[in-house]
C-alpha cells in the first residue's frame, strides 16, 4: 500500500512539474519529453542540424545528477554492466525512432493525452500492443543477459560527469559551442534554472518511487500487479487537472501541438517504443535514471537513444506537425522487425541452447 | 529443502518471472537471490499478492528472499 500511495504523489508531483514547465514556456504539451530533450541535446552539441530543435534542456542532466545523487544518499549507487551492451545501444536507437516518429516518448504521450490530444489515444494503443509483444517474449524467456559488477566506480561516473559538464556548458551561455534554436520547438523553454530545479525534482521522485511508463502495463499484462501502474495513472490525472485549470486542455485530433494526426504512424511509432522498452526492462525516464545510480547498461542505452535522435534529424526519420516521413515509416518497420529478431534469438525460440534457459537452473539448497 | 533461485545480475523485470516460473513447479515455498533493491521490491511485492509471507536477509553483495506460503 505504501508503494503504491508513492507512486500517486510521486506520479502525480512528476505531472505536475510538467504543466508548470509548460506555463514557463516549454513547448505546449511538451512540459517534459525525455525523446524530444535529447534530441534537442542532440541538435545543440551539433549531432544533428535541424536548426528548429536544438536547445541544451536542462531537464535531462538534472534528472540524471539528482537520481545520482540520490543513489549515492541511499547507498543505492551500484555499478553494473556487461548485459548485452551493443544490443541496448541499438534498443535505445530504435526507441528514439519510433519515438520521434509519434513526437513523444511515454511521458510525453501521457501528457499529450492530458492535453485533449486524442492522437496519443492511438500511440496509446500502438504502445500497449508493443509492450505486449515484449511481454510475449519476456515469457518465453527473453534475456539480455547478467549484469555484473564492474570492476571501478570510474564508469558508473561518465554519465553523472558528462551530465555536470553539459550544465557547466548551458549556464556559461553556450560557452560559443552549443548551438541554440532561434524559433521553433528548440527556442521555447522555461528559464535554464527552473528547468533545472524540475530535473531535480523529477529524478529525486522517479528515482525514489521507481516510476516507470512501460512497468505499469508490463506489470499488470505479465502478474496483473497494477502498482506501477499508479504512476501512469497519476502523472495523467494532475496533468489532465493542471491543463483544466491553466486552459491548456484542447480535446481533438486536430491542430494539437507538436503533433500529427497520422494514426497507423502514432500506432506504430509508440509500439516500437513500447515493445523496445520493454526489452530494454524500463521506459526512456527509467532508463535515465538507472544511468545516474551507475548502470552502464541503462547508460548503453540512453547514448543509443541520443545518436538515434542525431539520425532521425540526419536521416530525415523524425516526423513534425506537417506529418510523417516516407524514411521515418520505412525505419519504424525495420526497427519493429529488429526488434521481434531480437526478440526470438534472445528467448528460447530460436531453437539450440539458450543462455536464457540457464534462468530456470536452480540447485537445491 | 527449499529450492533456490538465482535471479543475480538479472534486470527488471525477470527476477519475478523466474520467481513465478520457480512457485509454479514448487508451490509450497522457494528461495529467490537478488542483488538489487528494485528486484528485492519487485518479488515481495509479487510473491504477497500471490498469497506468500516474505522475508529476506542480506548476505553480503545480495539479498536472500525466502517465500512460503502464508
Amino acid at each position: 500500500m505504501t508503494e503504491k500511495r508513492n507512486l500517486l504523489i510521486g506520479g502525480g508531483l512528476v505531472g505536475a512539474v510538467a504543466v508548470v514547465l509548460v506555463a514557463l514556456g516549454n513547448p505546449a504539451n511538451m512540459g517534459f519529453c525525455i525523446a524530444c530533450f535529447l534530441r534537442d541535446i542532440a541538435g545543440a552539441v551539433g549531432l544533428q542540424r535541424a536548426e528548429v530543435v536544438q536547445y541544451l534542456r536542462p531537464e535531462i542532466p538534472g534528472l540524471i545528477l539528482c537520481a545520482f545523487i540520490m543513489a549515492l544518499f541511499k547507498k543505492e549507487f551500484s555499478v553494473r554492466g556487461g548485459s548485452s551492451p551493443v544490443l541496448r545501444f541499438a534498443i535505445g536507437f530504435i526507441v528514439m525512432v519510433g519515438a520521434l516518429v509519434f513526437l513523444g516518448c511515454p511521458y510525453r504521450m501521457i501528457l499529450r493525452l492530458a492535453g485533449g490530444d486524442l492522437n496519443a489515444l492511438i500511440g496509446l494503443l500502438g504502445f500497449v500492443a508493443g509492450i505486449c509483444a515484449g511481454v510475449f517474449f519476456l515469457n518465453r524467456g527473453f534475456s539480455l543477459g547478467k549484469t555484473v559488477a564492474m570492476p571501478r566506480k570510474t564508469e558508473g561516473l561518465v554519465i553523472p560527469i558528462s551530465a555536470v559538464v553539459l550544465l557547466a556548458l548551458l549556464l556559461a551561455g553556450g560557452a560559443g559551442v552549443l548551438i541554440f534554436s532561434e524559433s521553433g520547438p528548440g527556442s521555447q523553454h522555461a528559464p535554464a534554472l527552473a528547468a533545472l530545479a524540475a530535473g531535480l525534482l523529477v529524478g529525486a521522485i522517479a528515482q525514489r518511487v521507481r516510476l516507470c511508463m512501460v512497468g505499469g502495463i508490463r506489470d499488470m499484462l505479465l502478474f496483473k500487479d497494477p502498482t506501477l501502474l499508479m504512476g501512469f495513472i497519476a502523472v495523467l490525472v494532475v496533468a489532465l487537472v493542471g491543463n483544466i485549470i491553466t486552459g491548456r486542455f484542447n480535446p481533438g485530433f486536430l491542430e494539437q501541438p507538436v503533433a500529427h494526426t497520422d494514426g497507423l504512424w502514432n500506432f506504430l511509432g509508440l509500439a516500437a517504443v513500447g515493445f523496445g522498452s520493454a526489452l530494454l526492462g524500463g521506459c526512456p525516464l527509467r532508463q535515465l535514471i538507472l544511468a545516474g545510480e551507475g548502470n552502464s547498461d541503462s547508460g548503453i542505452a540512453v547514448l543509443g537513444m541520443l545518436v538515434g535522435a542525431a539520425f532521425c534529424h540526419n536521416f530525415g526519420l523524425a516526423s513534425s506537425a506537417a506529418g510523417t516521413t516516407p524514411n521515418g515509416r520505412i525505419a519504424v518497420v525495420l526497427g519493429l522487425v529488429i526488434l521481434c529478431l531480437v526478440g526470438v534469438m534472445n528467448s528460447g525460440l530460436a531453437g539450440g541452447k539458450s543462455k536464457a534457459s540457464s534462468r530456470s537452473a536452480k540447485r537445491e539448497a | 529443502m527449499a529450492s533456490v533461485t538465482d535471479a543475480r545480475g538479472r534486470s527488471c523485470p525477470e527476477p519475478v518471472i523466474m520467481t513465478k516460473a520457480a512457485l509454479a513447479q514448487r508451490p509450497d515455498c522457494c528461495e529467490v537471490l537478488v542483488d538489487n533493491q528494485t528486484a528485492l521490491g519487485n518479488v515481495t511485492r509479487f510473491a504477497k499478492n500471490q498469497g506468500y509471507a516474505a522475508t529476506f536477509r542480506e548476505e553480503g553483495e545480495f539479498f536472500r528472499v525466502s517465500l512460503r506460503r502464508a
